[in-house]
């Protein structure tokens, strides 16, 4: 199949960064995606010119590492799954194809599709992860845990920290992926004790990285690979009024 | 400054802190905008009514019990004005970039000119003050009611400020649009509020369109009904130029 690609071509950080059209031509349409682009990459590295950078790690839609939006959607409209699991037989012969990397201030572009995601790392070291060492697996049954908040816990850890939903929240928005990793940890009993620590640590720092605010149009839970829930933004809202509340009045 | 003091500047500090506080102040505001609309609807009762009503608003608590709800009103229409603008500053500045394809997948287009909405609001709460609280117009300003001429005649005041097609129009506009700004508000206020989860999240959207539905019948059916004759002043017989002489007349009486 035959393509024609409009692509973010952005030299170094502080370049402006342009939009630049590529022929992809003869692709195979069991190429996935990221293929697609190894092919045209082979083709502009032939041709003595700098291939397109981009994000990608396991390729096996696990590790969240490949980002980049297909005509404005991150990992393309296709629903839950990562770009890396996108194949070209999703798309039509003679599309034209817009690849943009992640817009958000807080993501600043490393070079072309590549975007700095740190400030997630930086959300997590904040609070997301529990003080004390709580071993290895437990036995079975042996802490109690309610089968809803085991559920709901477990479907937050789904969340592999791409950034997707700040790429598609039209606010920048990290809220849905702060509220996984709250979710994950406070509804289990070994996170329990340091819920609202945690809470106002994760929101803070949230904050301070520049991300936006949500505005309850749920774009994030549409791109989500992992297709977490915008739920977790309201028991995030609900976990730091509540911590918030504390925190001023109690000891 | 104290631990309570600084909680509550991390709180205004923070975007959480800043949504509930829009949340907060959207569920008083929508409040008033359902105890208005029950308090309008009564002029379908009649002038003896919503005449009663208007004297009751302007003398309960010995006439301080309106200025005490205005005061409310006005700080929580405040908040929800200056924390929302706040937060708008906050995400234009971290969605600093455009996309050179813009592509939304499911965000309806009411959630995405809130902001907009919103100013016309404030444009809409302006007219509609000058026009049925401060009366500008004199001729709405002077009217008595023809069965007591000591109180306000809000029945007649309302049909003959409804008289004109313009202000009909403006009216019935202004508040079709300040009901987008309704229906993403009432529910996203679940969300913020952090009352959305799997249990209600089928119910929060279809609260959001009944009440602002409901809402928007009950407004609009008053100009609309008063343009199309159907609901017309009987107690005064000439209408717009004749009104002012009817009523100077029965109040000198």
């Amino acid at each position: 199949m035959n393509l024609t690609l409009k692509v973010w071509r952005q030299a170094h950080a502080t370049d402006t960064g342009s939009i630049q059209t590529y022929d992809a031509k003869d692709i195979p349409e069991e190429a996935s995606f990221l293929e697609m682009l190894d092919i045209v990459n082979e083709r502009i590295i032939t041709d003595g010119g700098d291939p397109i950078h981009f994000d990608h790690d396991c390729r096996e839609g696990v590790c969240g590492m490949c980002s980049l939006t297909i005509n404005g959607v991150p990992h393309s409209k296709e629903k839950g799954i990562t770009t890396c699991q996108v194949h070209m037989r999703k798309f039509r012969d003679g599309d034209t194809l817009w690849i943009e990397p992640f817009r958000a201030r807080a993501f600043p572009i490393v070079k072309d599709l590549m975007v700095d995601r740190t400030a997630f790392d930086r959300i997590v070291a904040a609070g997301g992860y529990i003080d004390v060492r709580t071993g290895s697996a437990p036995d079975a049954n042996s802490v109690p845990i309610p089968k809803q908040n085991a559920d709901a816990s477990f479907d937050a850890a789904a969340c592999i920290g791409c950034g997707a939903c700040v790429a598609s929240c039209k606010n920048a928005s990290a809220m849905l992926f702060v509220g996984a990793k709250a979710t994950h940890l406070n509804l289990l009993p070994q996170g329990a004790p340091e819920k609202d620590k945690r809470t106002l640590a994760l929101v803070r720092q949230m904050d301070a990285e520049g991300f936006g605010n949500c505005t309850n149009q749920y774009e994030c839970e549409a791109v989500c690979p992992a297709e977490i829930s915008a739920d977790v933004i309201a028991k995030l809202n609900r976990d730091y009024s509540a911590a918030a509340a504390r925190e001023a009045v109690a000891d | 400054m104290n631990a309570l003091g600084k909680a509550l500047l991390g709180f205004w500090g923070s975007s959480i802190g800043k949504k509930l506080i829009v949340a907060v102040t959207g569920v008083m505001l929508v409040g008033f905008l359902i105890a208005h609309m029950v308090g309008n609807l009564l002029i379908f009762q009649g002038r003896e009514s919503l005449n009663d009503y208007g004297y009751f608003l302007h003398h309960f608590l010995h006439g301080w019990g309106i200025w005490i709800f205005r005061l409310g009103l006005l700080g929580a229409f405040a908040l929800h004005l200056v924390a929302t603008i706040a937060l708008v500053r906050e995400n234009r500045a971290a969605r600093n970039t455009r996309y050179a394809y813009d592509a939304t997948v499911q965000a309806p287009r009411s959630s995405r000119m809130m902001i907009w909405s919103g100013l016309t609001v404030l444009g809409f709460v302006i007219f509609h003050l000058l026009h049925f609280t401060v009366r500008i117009d004199p001729d709405l300003a002077k009217m008595k009611d023809p069965m007591d001429p000591s109180r306000h005649d809000v029945y007649g005041m309302v049909i003959a400020g409804f008289q004109s097609p313009i202000v009909v129009l403006f009216y019935i506009v202004a508040v079709s649009f300040f009901c987008t700004h309704l229906n993403h508000g009432i529910s996203s206020l679940f969300q913020t509020l952090g009352l959305r989860s799997e249990k209600t999240r089928w119910v929060t959207g279809k609260i959001g369109i009944a009440v602002t539905l409901i809402l928007w019948l009950g407004f609009i059916s008053i100009p609309f009904l008063t343009s199309v004759n159907l609901l017309k002043d009987e107690g005064v017989p000439e209408k717009s130029a004749a009104h002012g002489s009817a009523v100077e007349t029965i109040s000198e009486s």
